[in-house]
């Protein structure tokens, strides 16, 4: 078996070094007439094997943070560590799964397109490449399909293989960008809860961008609330011992409504001095 | 299921109007066949080549009957008569010679065209200097008739295959250039990312996303340029004649019309359509059914 990743979350960890270290993080980038902040003076830590959640609202900068973790984009001010080492560019150490379902490559086959992740990097033979790619493919169960071309997959399962690919680099950190939200609501659950089997089995570490409360509850054991336009850090919650099972009870519901607040907050401010400036 | 929901949300002051209800799903076994193979006309009508031959047997009759009821048959063979004259000219007129040396030319100018081309486009993409490059330079010879340049070329590089493939290059190198540069351009910027993202940069993200992502653009480049320089090469042979020494497909042309052997000009003419179709038919469509079809880019 292809595992080489951390245990599970302990209260060891948290005593270690972060993984992941962001430190007071401006992100700006150029329109053809704007320059816009995306994100302004963000700092987080992701430990071992945590899920860590980015959670806000449309437009408080999220994906533009994952994507400047995924080294896309360079921060204005402050700086990203993985492991201590500066992120400076995408790398495989890094791996990205986005929303969108062309992230595979049309003219590769499933299996094809996991392996050449891994033959591209040059890490492995194309024995043990291939190996690898059989042993994650079965874990997102997607073995009878291995041969088949994306075109002719569904949404969910097109996403399982993307994140099939992301997990066979055994990167140090799993970036997700809303994997999950061109999904319809039954196969999103689904491929939530696959979700966390996974980790379970394989203990990766997870950046996971959402806007959904529920999700990111469900999804993550630590999550970081982001304020809109531009993003910066509100609050940041734990959410290790709640998952599915835990939705009707009031520990659940407690978290659901206090970000929910949070949230809503921030839309009734903006609301306000919108109806100001007018 | 969408039905249902309308039903919901406009009854919806009124909910007691319409009970509830689930319901068993129906036996279908007793259907028997859910599927039924086509029926032999079926089948044969669904061949692409069959529709394409009958369209082609209703062009000949046409012209078999029209070139009958002329009755001229300097001016207007019929359709056997040139047929018997293909095979003559086959045989005994070293047709087959005329037809390597025009495809010989042809070949030659249309790799180096494809080299070419190549390097510009990815000059293009790396460099911003290269994509300006790119842009002005086929805006300035797209228009340009590659034939126009002959004579330039017979002077720069004299009679033979150099001013030939000269010529041929132009032909090919715009519109190919321009399909394969706009095919770059519009590759998705999750697939680029995603490329990065693996480390592939350089001529190994050129080769390994660039190239296959936008293969339907590069395609109907390399078509279009297949025509072009066809084309080209034939009214070059038409016009400067033996320009390559012993004389092509054009050359063909020109002699027999001097000769007034219109059933051989006929058969010239056949020649030139017969290899387009078969190398569209054969070669491209192979091609495209092996690649941007298999991987879903085009229907």
């Amino acid at each position: 078996m292809p595992q080489t990743y951390q245990k599970p979350l302990t209260a060891e960890n948290y005593s270690q070094e972060p993984l992941l270290n962001v430190e007071g993080v401006t992100l700006q980038y150029k329109t053809k007439e704007h320059l816009v902040t995306a994100t302004y003076k963000v700092g987080f830590k992701v430990f071992d094997a945590e899920r860590f959640v980015l959670l806000g609202p449309s437009g408080c900068g999220k994906s533009t943070l994952l994507k400047a973790v995924g080294g896309y984009l360079k921060p204005v001010e402050g700086k990203i560590t993985l492991k201590g080492d500066v992120v400076t560019k995408p790398d495989s150490g890094r791996v990205m799964v986005f929303q969108e379902f062309d992230q595979l490559l049309p003219w590769k086959t499933v299996k094809a397109n996991v392996m050449f992740a891994l033959t591209t990097s040059g890490k492995l033979s194309k024995k043990a490449a291939e190996e690898r790619t059989m042993a994650y493919i079965e874990m997102v169960n997607l073995t009878d399909f291995a041969y088949t071309y994306p075109h002719m997959l569904s949404g969910g399962m097109k996403q399982r293989v993307a994140i099939a690919r992301a997990m066979a680099m055994e990167p140090d950190i799993l970036l997700l960008d809303e994997p999950f939200a061109a999904l319809d609501a039954l196969t999103r659950r689904k491929m939530q809860e696959e979700l966390l089997q996974l980790g379970e089995k394989s203990g990766f570490t997870l950046l996971f961008v959402t806007h959904s409360i529920e999700e990111a509850i469900i999804i993550g054991t630590r999550i970081l609330l982001l304020s809109p336009h531009p993003g910066q850090v509100k609050a940041e919650f734990n959410a290790g011992t709640l998952g599915y099972d835990n939705q009707g009870q009031n520990e659940f519901k407690e978290l659901l409504g206090k970000i929910r607040d949070m949230l809503f907050s921030d839309a009734v401010e903006e609301e306000t001095i919108s109806t100001k400036g007018s | 299921m969408d039905n249902s929901k309308n039903v919901d949300t406009r009854k919806k002051t009124s909910p007691s109007l319409r009970p509830e209800f689930t319901r068993e799903i129906l036996d279908t076994s007793k259907i028997g066949e859910i599927f039924q193979t086509l029926s032999l006309w079926e089948r044969i009508r669904d061949i692409n080549a069959v529709r394409k031959l009958f369209i082609l047997f209703i062009l000949f009759t046409i012209w078999q009957v029209y070139a009958v009821n002329a009755g001229n048959p300097l001016m207007f063979p019929t359709f056997t008569t040139t047929v018997v004259a293909h095979w003559d000219a086959f045989v005994h007129g070293g047709l087959l010679l005329k037809i390597w040396v025009s495809i010989r030319v042809l070949l030659l100018g249309y790799t180096a065209g494809i080299l070419a081309s190549a390097i510009l486009t990815i000059l293009a993409i790396t460099t911003r200097f290269g994509s300006d490059l790119l842009e002005t330079l086929t805006a300035m010879f797209n228009p340009l008739p590659a034939i126009a340049l002959l004579p330039l070329a017979l002077l720069w590089f004299g009679l033979g295959d150099k001013s030939m493939v000269f010529v041929l290059i132009h032909a090919v190198v715009w519109p190919l250039s321009l399909n394969t540069h706009s095919g770059f351009t519009g590759v998705s910027q999750t697939l680029r990312m995603v490329g990065r993202n693996y480390g592939l940069s350089g001529l190994r993200y050129v080769f390994k996303i660039l190239i296959p992502a936008a293969f339907p653009s590069i395609l109907t480049g390399l078509k279009v340029s297949w025509a072009f320089a066809w084309r080209t090469l034939i009214a070059a042979e038409l016009v400067f004649g033996v320009s390559s020494g012993c004389g092509g497909l054009g050359w063909f042309i020109y002699e027999n019309k001097n000769e007034l052997e219109i059933a051989y000009v006929f058969a010239g003419l056949f020649t030139v359509i017969i290899i387009g179709f078969g190398v569209d038919n054969l070669v491209f469509r192979k091609i495209e059914s092996k690649t941007v079809q298999r991987w879903g880019m085009q229907q």
